[in-house]
């Protein structure tokens, strides 16, 4: 019996460890269905971006508000998890503060948690209201509604009950060693919690074990939930805003890719010596369809960024389009992008690692050519975003589907295009009459 | 005042044995575009007066397919560049300059990985290197004190990180440089980029034009200087959309610096 907790407890870490991992292994299949894409080159720079971009938080800062107070929440859960550590190991062995035999350091490290979790509890006062109260534009758009609202909230009230239930937790643990209870030694230092002390004042020992007892566990249990929690929210971004920065693009934002299979065939098409009539040689590969219709046609690393965003609307709010009232919002081709991987994550789930056709795609059924024609390529969400994503990448590969497999663009852009093909400007001017503006005056 | 402009063809050198210091890529906008031909043809006179070795495609010049790569339309862009790389190719062509950002953009960043490797430069970092070699020289005359604010084209700036040339250009002209709202890395696009100059813009509450020309007038300018024919149109119908072309010009820096030197 005497081993009760301690067999409970590690119960609770396998199940919670475990369900995150398969909620892991998901995620993986469901990114690895995108495209390959290679990112093997210039490994130092990607480093170099992650470590400035994703631990540094240097673009959170572009908005200070915002910026200082993300990171005192993310300093506070980066150290915090030094604590979690102890709390994990005190689990298992059945010991108490495992760790206070680092004297000073121990005193100092408790005492610095403590500040932090008083300094959480804070930034999350304020974002809770910066999304409720003040209600921040960026907060309120369309794709804003229902469950991206509530998760928004929803993480601010789990990391506020973490932070209070750490705080009692050391309350009436300084309050036992107050009162010498066995088991409590003397052990780290208080500056916070020293002063939730004095409501427990005149508790016995037991009812004041049971609260720190109590607290303890909720506490370890609530950051196995809120760990499980990540897969279905935007703050999975705690984990693949890493990966995320480093595979980044590193080339200039104005640069886009130029399709290979498309240069395969122009450079036939131009080749003097290419049989025209030539047999498709007989292992040639199934010509790729041109651009993106659904999740399957991105790359691999447009769909970590789905995954990765936080939904913070920073690209939103910059975007040309999205000020001027137009449907686009950068953040939407996100949301959608990872709204509907999902459902084919799910779809093939349900029919035993098969894909069967649901009669939906992402193009249409999620994101409306509507919202693509409007984007000006400006890059202004790209260079917003606090962790590399493009989503202009994806509006580029879905106006490549649109065009190059539908023939469905605007008829403004038909006839520039036309005009391209046929006289080398997108106006109706002959290519002889270019160099007219010399000669008038 | 003006003389006759002085526009040879990479053609003419090409016949003389000779290769030019740079070549010119005019662009569409440059070439047809009422406008815009005005700041090719103040470029040009810059070039002249400064004795710089060059010479234009004229008639052997073709769209860069920009338009057709960011209206979706891979295969057209392809053809073009494709096309356009083999004549720059055949004159042996090394270095660029252009005054349209999405010229510049394109051949810089998109032709190279098509065959076609050259240095390329805007007209304002071009500019500035002659200003630098002290091959132009420049009085503040005409703008001294005058309020002037710089419109970023999103090509440009963001796109390829060129910020600063333009700046110091309208600094040099003794003018005072008023940053709007949205500048630099946060500068809110003209709304002509990515193929929108050519198609009706979607529903919405308002123009992004009329958007960026009131973020403009918002600094009480006497000039609004662009970099970018696009911008400088976009900027131009705003102005008139707001009854300001009374008190405020759109101007492209090459066309400041002509007028400044009286060319
Ligand atoms: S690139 Fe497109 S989606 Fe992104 S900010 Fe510009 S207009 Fe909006
Ligand atoms: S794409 Fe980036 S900037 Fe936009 S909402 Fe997602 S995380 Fe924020």
């Amino acid at each position: 019996m005497q081993y009760l907790p301690n067999i409970i407890f590690v119960v609770l870490l396998i199940v919670g460890i475990g369900f995150f991992v398969k909620n892991v292994s998901r995620l993986k299949r469901n990114i690895f269905l995108g495209k390959e894409a290679s990112v093997t080159d210039n490994k130092p720079q990607r480093w170099k971006n992650m470590a400035k971009i994703a631990l540094g938080q240097s673009k959170m800062v572009v908005r200070p508000i915002a910026g200082a107070l993300h990171i005192i929440v993310y300093v506070g859960f980066v150290i915090i998890n030094i604590e979690v550590l102890e709390i994990i190991l005190d689990g298992i062995f059945g010991t108490h503060r495992m760790f206070a035999v680092l004297g000073p350091v121990y005193d100092f490290l408790i005492g610095s948690f403590e500040v932090l979790a008083l300094l959480v509890i804070i930034a999350v006062v304020v974002f809770w209201f910066r999304r409720n109260v003040i209600k921040l534009k960026r907060f309120f758009k369309p794709e804003m509604e229902g469950w991206p609202k509530k998760d928004g909230n929803f993480i601010l009230y789990i990391e506020l009950v973490l932070m209070v239930l750490f705080l009692t937790m050391n309350g009436a643990d300084y309050q036992l060693q107050q009162m010498g209870a066995e088991h409590y030694a003397a052990a780290g230092s208080f500056p916070i919690s020293s002063f939730i002390a004095p409501m427990f004042e005149g508790m016995s020992i037991s009812t004041l074990v049971l609260i720190e007892r109590t607290a303890w566990w909720v506490h370890i249990a609530g950051i196995l939930f809120f760990l499980n929690y990540l897969y279905y929210s935007k703050h999975l971004h705690i984990l693949l805003a890493f990966p995320n920065t480093y595979y980044g693009k590193l080339t200039p934002k104005g640069q886009f890719r130029n399709l290979q299979s498309v240069t395969d065939e122009v450079r036939m098409m131009m080749d003097p010596d290419a049989d025209p009539y030539a047999e498709p040689a007989e292992d040639a590969a199934v010509p790729d369809k041109f651009g993106a219709s659904d999740v399957q046609d991105l790359s691999w690393i447009q769909l970590l960024n789905a995954y990765t965003c936080t939904e913070c609307g920073r690209c939103t709010s910059e975007c040309p389009a999205n000020q001027t009232g137009k449907k686009l919002s950068p953040r939407k081709i996100m949301m959608d992008t990872r709204d509907r991987l999902e459902e084919v994550g799910k779809n093939i789930d349900a029919n035993n690692g098969e894909f069967k056709d649901d009669g939906k795609q992402l193009l249409n059924d999620f994101i409306t050519p509507e919202e693509l024609w409007a984007c000006t390529s400006c890059n202004a969400c790209v260079e917003a975003c606090p962790i590399s994503i493009d989503p202009l990448s994806i509006i580029m590969d879905m106006r490549q589907y649109l065009v190059m497999e539908e023939s469905a663009a605007p008829t403004d852009l038909n006839n520039m295009m036309g005009n391209i093909e046929n006289n080398g400007a997108p106006w109706p001017f002959n290519q002889m009459d270019r160099l007219n503006w010399s000669k008038e005056s | 005042m003006a003389s006759e402009l002085k526009v040879p063809t990479m053609a003419e050198f090409f016949a003389s044995g000779t290769v030019p210091e740079v070549l010119f890529w005019v662009g569409c906008a440059g070439s047809f575009d009422d406008r815009a031909k005005k700041i090719t043809k103040a470029f040009v006179k810059i070039l002249n007066k400064a004795n710089v070795s060059f010479a234009v495609l004229g008639t052997e010049e073709s769209c860069t397919g920009d338009p057709a790569k960011r209206a979706g339309n891979e295969f057209l862009f392809q053809m073009q560049a494709v096309t356009n790389i083999e004549v720059l190719n055949a004159y042996e062509i090394k270095k660029i300059v252009t005054a349209c950002p999405h010229c510049f953009n394109t051949i810089k960043n998109e032709y190279p990985g098509l065959g076609g490797n050259y240095e390329v430069v805007h007209h304002t970092q071009f500019l500035k290197d002659l200003l630098n070699d002290g091959r132009i020289s420049m009085e503040g005359g005409h703008f001294k004190g005058k309020r002037i604010t710089f419109h970023d084209p999103c090509y440009l700036g963001r796109a390829n990180g060129v910020y600063e040339a333009p700046r110091d250009l309208i600094r040099k002209l003794d003018a005072e440089l008023i940053e709007m709202k949205s500048c630099k890395q946060r500068g809110l696009c003209c709304g002509a980029g990515g193929a929108q100059m050519f198609k009706e813009p979607e529903k919405g509450d308002k123009d992004v034009n009329i958007e960026r020309t009131e973020q403009a007038l918002e600094t009480k300018p006497e000039i609004i200087a662009a970099g970018c024919p696009f911008c400088n149109t976009m900027m131009t119908d705003g102005v008139k959309n707001k009854e300001k072309e009374g008190d405020v010009q759109v101007m492209d820096i090459a066309e400041m610096i002509a007028t400044a030197e009286d060319l």
